[in-house]
């Protein structure tokens, strides 16, 4: 069960336990066993030298950014823009310009929405979502529908939660404006073919807007290669601070847009007659933001960087092919998410137990997963379920891990009888 | 399996999970509601059958929830039976006690339903318990849009 997993050639293999060491929350006991923490998907854990980053900022550096020529503002503006180029680097971004600072990926689509989408959309007018979407990347959507009269559909998936592309090519006309599709899967860990979906939007002359937010934290990112117009991703789920991420736009579209909230910061100048907006990337980014959020945020780019993403990938493939089979041995599991192409998510239910139960039982044991619709309402319904228990997979885990669930999920199976 | 665990998912309960009582739907109801708790999806409805004086003379649920909220709702038809809504209510009240506080309020029998006392270390789970009573408070009430924990 536990022998070591190999790599291939070139590749080195994650030192998991010293990763651990990393995160002081890890070393903390829950209900008297020690943390197994397989809820990464919703938020990961931070790394001591993300809290170290934010202390350092708050007791050295605070100040407010792009203001005040005293000291503190300046050394506070630079590791603001430090971080925004970390970011650039981190998705390959053509300019750091581009890339806006926002709260995290909700606010990120949002923006897009009300600024990009809101004065184009005709009556009419088509916005694509693929069926396994955060709700994140639905809603925006129906409400700048609502706004403009343009109309909703969605993209079918197949029963093992492949996104279905000739649903795709069928749906895709001159009325479709926007394409907006995750890159991975919150509750089924499909990872999409972007840049296919973004080439043929662009056929019909539409836009892709791509959720990256499950995609940061496992593998390298290329928004260049990928062709899509936005790309939208959070900082707390690639182990920084919450309340921080970025949204990636073309500048072709981003000097074209309206700003989306107006305040300090995003202006040239100010008068009763009307006022001029900053050029890119502060004309998005409107009031004081998350300061100490992008100092934590550039530490966690540098830790991520320094592990590796191509190591992390792999890291990451083994552990789903592992936790995969291990699951598959609890009797009555029924995986939901089997696409060939996959992160590190297992999202899976139990025959006659249901999800919340499950929860609270191996929740006692120190094993922390997510239960419930993971805000992707019409996958459950797709499905066929109500909810699903999720472990969702990163670099701290290991098989011991997957063990400790499966052991805990067989108590669930015995208490359930 | 620690001692909160088994006092929270004893064999009653576990019992009523696998064999709910009074399940299935009425063929011509008084009234009815549909309780919804959009934090785990879980979706109840609750039939009633009611005399000239507001009693019940059957109850009904239908629907899928976890084993605590399936185990309280088919309990609940059992301890309503033949009780006026005012009864039920005050047994819902009492019932809300033992979950939220553990404590057995006195004021009204609660019978086996004190088996839910168990609860009470699980506060992210009292909902599961108390969403057929909340629906059951709408359909004596004979309220028409679904009723929502959240």
């Amino acid at each position: 069960m536990n022998a070591t997993p190999s790599s291939p050639p070139g590749i080195a293999p994650l030192d998991v336990e010293r990763i651990r060491r990393d995160f002081p929350l890890l070393k903390r006991q829950v209900n008297g066993h020690r943390l197994v923490y397989l809820d990464s998907a919703a938020t990961t854990q931070r790394p001591s030298v993300v809290i170290d980053a934010v202390r350092d900022f708050y007791e050295q550096h605070n100040a407010n950014v792009h203001r005040g020529v005293h000291q503190l503002s300046q050394e506070a503006t630079a590791i603001f823009e430090a971080t925004r180029e970390k970011a650039r680097a981190f998705v390959n971004a053509p300019e750091v310009a581009e890339m806006i600072y926002v709260r995290g990926t909700t606010e990120a689509i949002n923006l897009v929405a009300q600024s990009w989408a809101r004065p184009r959309l005709k009556p009419g007018d088509e916005i694509l979502v693929t069926t396994m979407e955060h709700h994140s990347n639905i809603v925006p959507w129906q409400l700048v529908a609502e706004q403009t009269g343009a109309v909703v559909r969605p993209i079918a998936i197949d029963d093992d939660g492949t996104l279905d592309l000739d649903d795709l090519d069928a749906r895709l006309s001159e009325r479709t404006r926007v394409v907006a599709v995750g890159h991975v899967s919150n509750s089924l860990g499909t990872v999409n073919p972007i840049a296919h979906i973004a080439k043929r939007a662009r056929s019909v002359g539409a836009i892709t807007v791509v959720d990256g937010a499950q995609a940061a934290p496992h593998y390298p990112i290329d928004v260049q290669a990928l062709g899509c117009d936005f790309y939208a991703f959070s900082g707390h789920k690639v182990f920084g601070p919450t309340g921080v991420g970025f949204l990636w736009g073309r500048r072709e579209w981003l000097d074209a847009m309206p700003p989306w909230m107006g305040g300090g910061d995003m202006i040239n100048s100010v008068s009763f007659q009307g006022s001029t907006w900053a050029p890119l990337p502060s004309k998005f980014e409107a009031g004081t933001p998350n300061v100490g959020g992008a100092a934590g945020l550039g530490a966690a780019f540098d830790y991520v960087s320094g592990l590796g993403l191509d190591r992390i990938a792999q890291h990451d493939h083994e552990l789903l092919q592992y936790g995969t089979a291990r699951l598959l041995e609890v009797d009555g599991l029924r995986l939901i998410g089997t696409s060939p192409k996959k992160t590190g998510i297992l999202s899976f239910v139990l025959a006659g137990i249901h999800p919340h139960d499950i929860g609270t039982i191996v929740d006692r044991d120190g094993v922390a997963i997510r239960t419930g619709h993971h805000c992707a309402q019409p996958v459950m319904e797709r499905f066929g379920v109500p909810a699903t228990v999720r472990a969702s997979l990163t670099i701290h885990n290991d098989r011991a891990d997957i063990d400790r669930l499966v052991e805990s999920l067989e108590g669930v199976r015995r208490m359930f009888g | 399996m620690d001692a909160d665990l088994r006092e929270l998912y004893q064999q009653v309960i576990l019992d009523h999970h696998r064999k709910p009582r009074n399940f299935g739907p009425l063929t011509a109801p008084d009234r009815a509601a549909v309780g919804f708790n959009p934090l785990c999806g879980d979706r109840i409805q609750v039939q009633l059958m009611l005399d000239e004086n507001d009693r019940i003379t059957d109850v009904h649920f239908t629907g899928e929830g976890c084993a605590i909220c399936t185990a309280s709702a088919s309990m609940m038809t059992e301890s309503v039976q033949s009780k006026t809504l005012d009864e039920a209510k005050q047994l819902f009240h009492g019932f809300h006690e033992l979950l939220t506080t553990g404590d057995d309020p006195g004021e009204v029998d609660l019978g086996k339903l004190s088996l839910f006392a168990g609860v009470r270390e699980f506060p992210v789970r009292v909902k599961c318990a108390t969403l057929p009573w909340h629906t059951l408070t709408a359909a004596a009430e004979n309220r028409e849009e679904p009723i929502s924990t959240e």
